[in-house]
């Protein structure tokens, strides 16, 4: 972390938050007091005070009396599973794209009454009208990112600008991939030049083949362990997203980033309202607040994602204004796709093609004779206490 | 009056009963249920067709539980041993040091590992130090079982400790008296007698190694799955619940299996060895 820019902007937002604070709640909110929200968001997600940061919740409970509850998911799917068991009611959810189009479809998001949200003319025209809600009714976007490939620049030679890194042989053990099928999945299939949301078995058949060539190259398959991994130089190279990329860069200057010329995947992360929500106004009066300025601004200087909201990026004390990683401009700007809800058939295939992946290449004779052998000698114990036990029956006969 | 105290016995026990239904029973009635039926809760027995594909998963899952139930009982009955012929101010001490790790989260202890496991990490920068060839060590089999064991001896220590400390002093003075030597005592009074603690052990540290995930992910990088990992990819990425619950319903079999086989071991050890109790 820039520790010196943080603190001041944080100084500024705190003095920012206190006009607009008043300046912008027009309607009148005060029947909400003492009520609760639950916001159900991904883990590191919002600027919560640490570091002398901004505590967003701890603003938005200040200001208007409404608590909030927050917790944290680490993955869509988790997120997914716990909304649709409804063992538990949300307020607010922020899953990305995929999952969005796939909760509209199931009904478990509702609409948002945009007229409670008037910053939400702070987002940018680009990040409207997307794909998974083409008629802006149940979303808001939060946060935007790409995936891109981090290498070192100690091991790596030259300036690399395509998927072929993470396949090149020279940089045998040293390569990491994700630890999750669909992520690693994409990698192979914009090196392919397939489509990442394709529901053809021969496409999925492609991408486990470069795969399965890439495995002997892979040193591990990562999630959370890369940060860890590409700091300390045990990995130099890999496939993650944009945003995290920069705190890693803060901790080891060596690594450096860029967009693979084939096309990565893109992603938005975005606001939503389940449709068991108890406290919908609320919810409404959060998402104004996520978007206002100061509010935003420390999230994005939180998170180092990039921000939808134009009033962060023309702010002249974000840090990363400007940034050509998260910003980068149209020549940058490399091709991108969304990922798209996969059918249950796609997903089976792919799972079962990671599982192969797994299997693959393993050396399992080893095992079998260990396992024979174990059977084997405690058969044979088992046999002999049996027997030891008949003779000394047969002495008290 | 013995009707009063068996309607008493059964008051006390109904607490216990009742949530061992709600959550031993019912959950288990929901796995089977599950794993029996497809997405739209009709009957189906594909899930049970497809676990041939994770043959060689299940084995290796048996193999690295069984070589880490092995290591771990061999460290810990020596262990145990020397631990209950301690003085008694002694042995608390040296039960809390085994106890201490535990109270760190499980999570962050085999994190740590990772750390000190990797090529760029402690033992091998200690190894370049003294000027020694590195280590390959992450990322490897032997890995995920040194996690294994290092997570679970605990496990193993505490009730073959609990036994061995519980001992009754008098029948080892009395096979003395009657001329065994320290081998014989060993090996016909103290191991026959304290295999109910080493069988709850095996059953402590065999169980939760074959099921593992985390740690095969974090120290086996993810190269190679045990049955644990696919059945949390089941739960986490796929939302295949029912292949996940034919999984462990499968997984669950076997480990009763290997229970029941063991308890036979036992049962048959203790009458062999004269078990007084």
């Amino acid at each position: 972390m820039k520790k010196f820019l943080c603190l001041v902007s944080v100084v500024l937002i705190c003095v920012l938050s206190i006009v607009p604070a008043f300046a912008t709640e027009s309607k009148d909110y005060s029947h909400l007091k003492g009520t609760e929200i639950n916001v159900y968001n991904w883990g590191e997600y919002i600027s919560d005070g640490a570091d002398d940061t901004l505590d967003v919740n701890a603003l938005f409970e200040e200001e208007t009396g409404i608590k909030v509850n927050y917790t944290t998911f680490d993955s869509n799917e988790n997120m997914y599973n716990k909304l649709k068991s409804g063992g538990a009611d949300y307020d607010i959810v922020i899953p990305s794209d995929y999952m969005i189009e796939r909760l509209i479809a199931e009904e478990l998001v509702q609409k948002i009454d945009f007229s409670n949200i008037p910053n939400y003319s702070n987002i940018l025209d680009e990040y409207k009208n997307l794909y998974f809600d083409p008629n802006n009714e149940y979303s808001v976007p939060y946060n935007v990112g790409m995936v891109g490939v981090i290498y070192n620049t100690k091991v790596v030679e030259g300036e690399p600008d395509s998927w072929s890194l993470m396949w090149d042989e020279q940089y045998s053990g040293q390569i990491m991939n994700f630890n999750n099928p669909r992520d690693a999945f994409a990698t192979a299939q914009w090196y392919a030049g397939l489509d990442i949301n394709s529901t053809d078995g021969a496409d999925w058949g492609k991408a486990y083949e470069l795969l399965k060539a890439q495995k002997p190259l892979v040193q591990s398959y990562v999630m959370d362990e890369v940060y860890n991994k590409m700091e300390s130089g045990e990995a130099a190279i890999c496939a993650y997203y944009a945003g995290d990329f920069l705190s890693m860069y803060d901790n080891n200057p060596d690594l450096a980033f860029y967009y693979p010329k084939e096309g990565t995947n893109i992603f938005v992360d975005s606001i939503c309202i389940p449709t068991s929500s108890q406290n919908k106004e609320a919810a409404e009066l959060y998402i104004n607040f996520l978007l206002r300025e100061d509010v935003a601004l420390a999230n994005a200087e939180y998170i180092c994602y990039a921000t939808p909201n134009k009033t962060v990026i023309n702010n002249d004390d974000y840090s990363f204004k400007g940034n050509e990683i998260l910003y980068p401009t149209k020549e940058g700007m490399p091709v991108t796709n969304y990922f798209h809800h996969l059918d249950s058939q796609t997903q089976l295939m792919m799972t079962s093609l990671w599982d192969n992946l797994k299997i693959d290449g393993n050396e399992n004779t080893g095992i079998y004779i260990g396992l024979i052998s174990f059977c084997v000698v405690s058969l044979a114990l088992v046999i002999f206490v049996k027997v030891r036990q008949k003779i000394r029956a047969s002495y008290y006969d | 009056m013995n009707k009063k105290n068996l309607f008493r016995q059964k008051l006390c026990a109904a607490p216990h009963l009742v949530w061992s239904a709600i959550f031993i029973v019912v959950p288990l009635i929901m796995v089977a249920y599950y794993s029996f039926t497809n997405a739209d809760g009709e009957f189906t027995l594909e899930n049970i067709y497809r676990l041939s594909d994770y043959t060689d998963t299940f084995l290796r899952s048996l193999w690295y539980g069984i070589v880490a139930t092995l290591i771990c009982l061999v460290i810990a009955y020596p262990l145990a041993y020397i631990i209950s012929q301690m003085k008694v101010k002694v042995q608390t001490t040296m039960m809390m040091l085994v106890m201490i790790p535990m109270w760190m989260n499980f999570l962050i202890r085999t994190y740590a590992w990772m750390n000190i496991l990797e090529d760029s990490g402690i033992i091998n920068k200690l190894l370049s130090l003294l000027g020694m060839e590195p280590v390959h060590m992450i990322n490897t089999g032997g890995a995920v079982i040194l996690g294994m064991v290092y997570n679970f001896l605990p496990y193993m220590i505490l009730p073959i400790y609990t036994v061995l400390a519980k001992l009754d002093r008098s029948l080892i003075e009395a096979a003395q008296d009657l001329g065994a030597g320290k081998v014989r005592v060993f090996s016909k009074v103290v191991f026959p007698l304290s295999v109910s603690g080493v069988v709850s052990g095996i059953t402590m540290v065999f169980v939760p190694s074959v099921s593992t995930f985390y740690i095969s992910q974090k120290l086996g990088g993810g190269t190679f799955a045990l049955i644990g990992d696919v059945i949390e990819m089941q739960f986490q990425v796929s939302n295949n619940f029912n292949f996940g619950a034919a999984l462990s319903l499968v997984l669950m079999v076997l480990i009763l299996i290997c229970m029941a086989f063991m308890n036979k071991f036992s049962s048959s050890e203790d009458v062999g060895g004269g078990m007084v109790l």
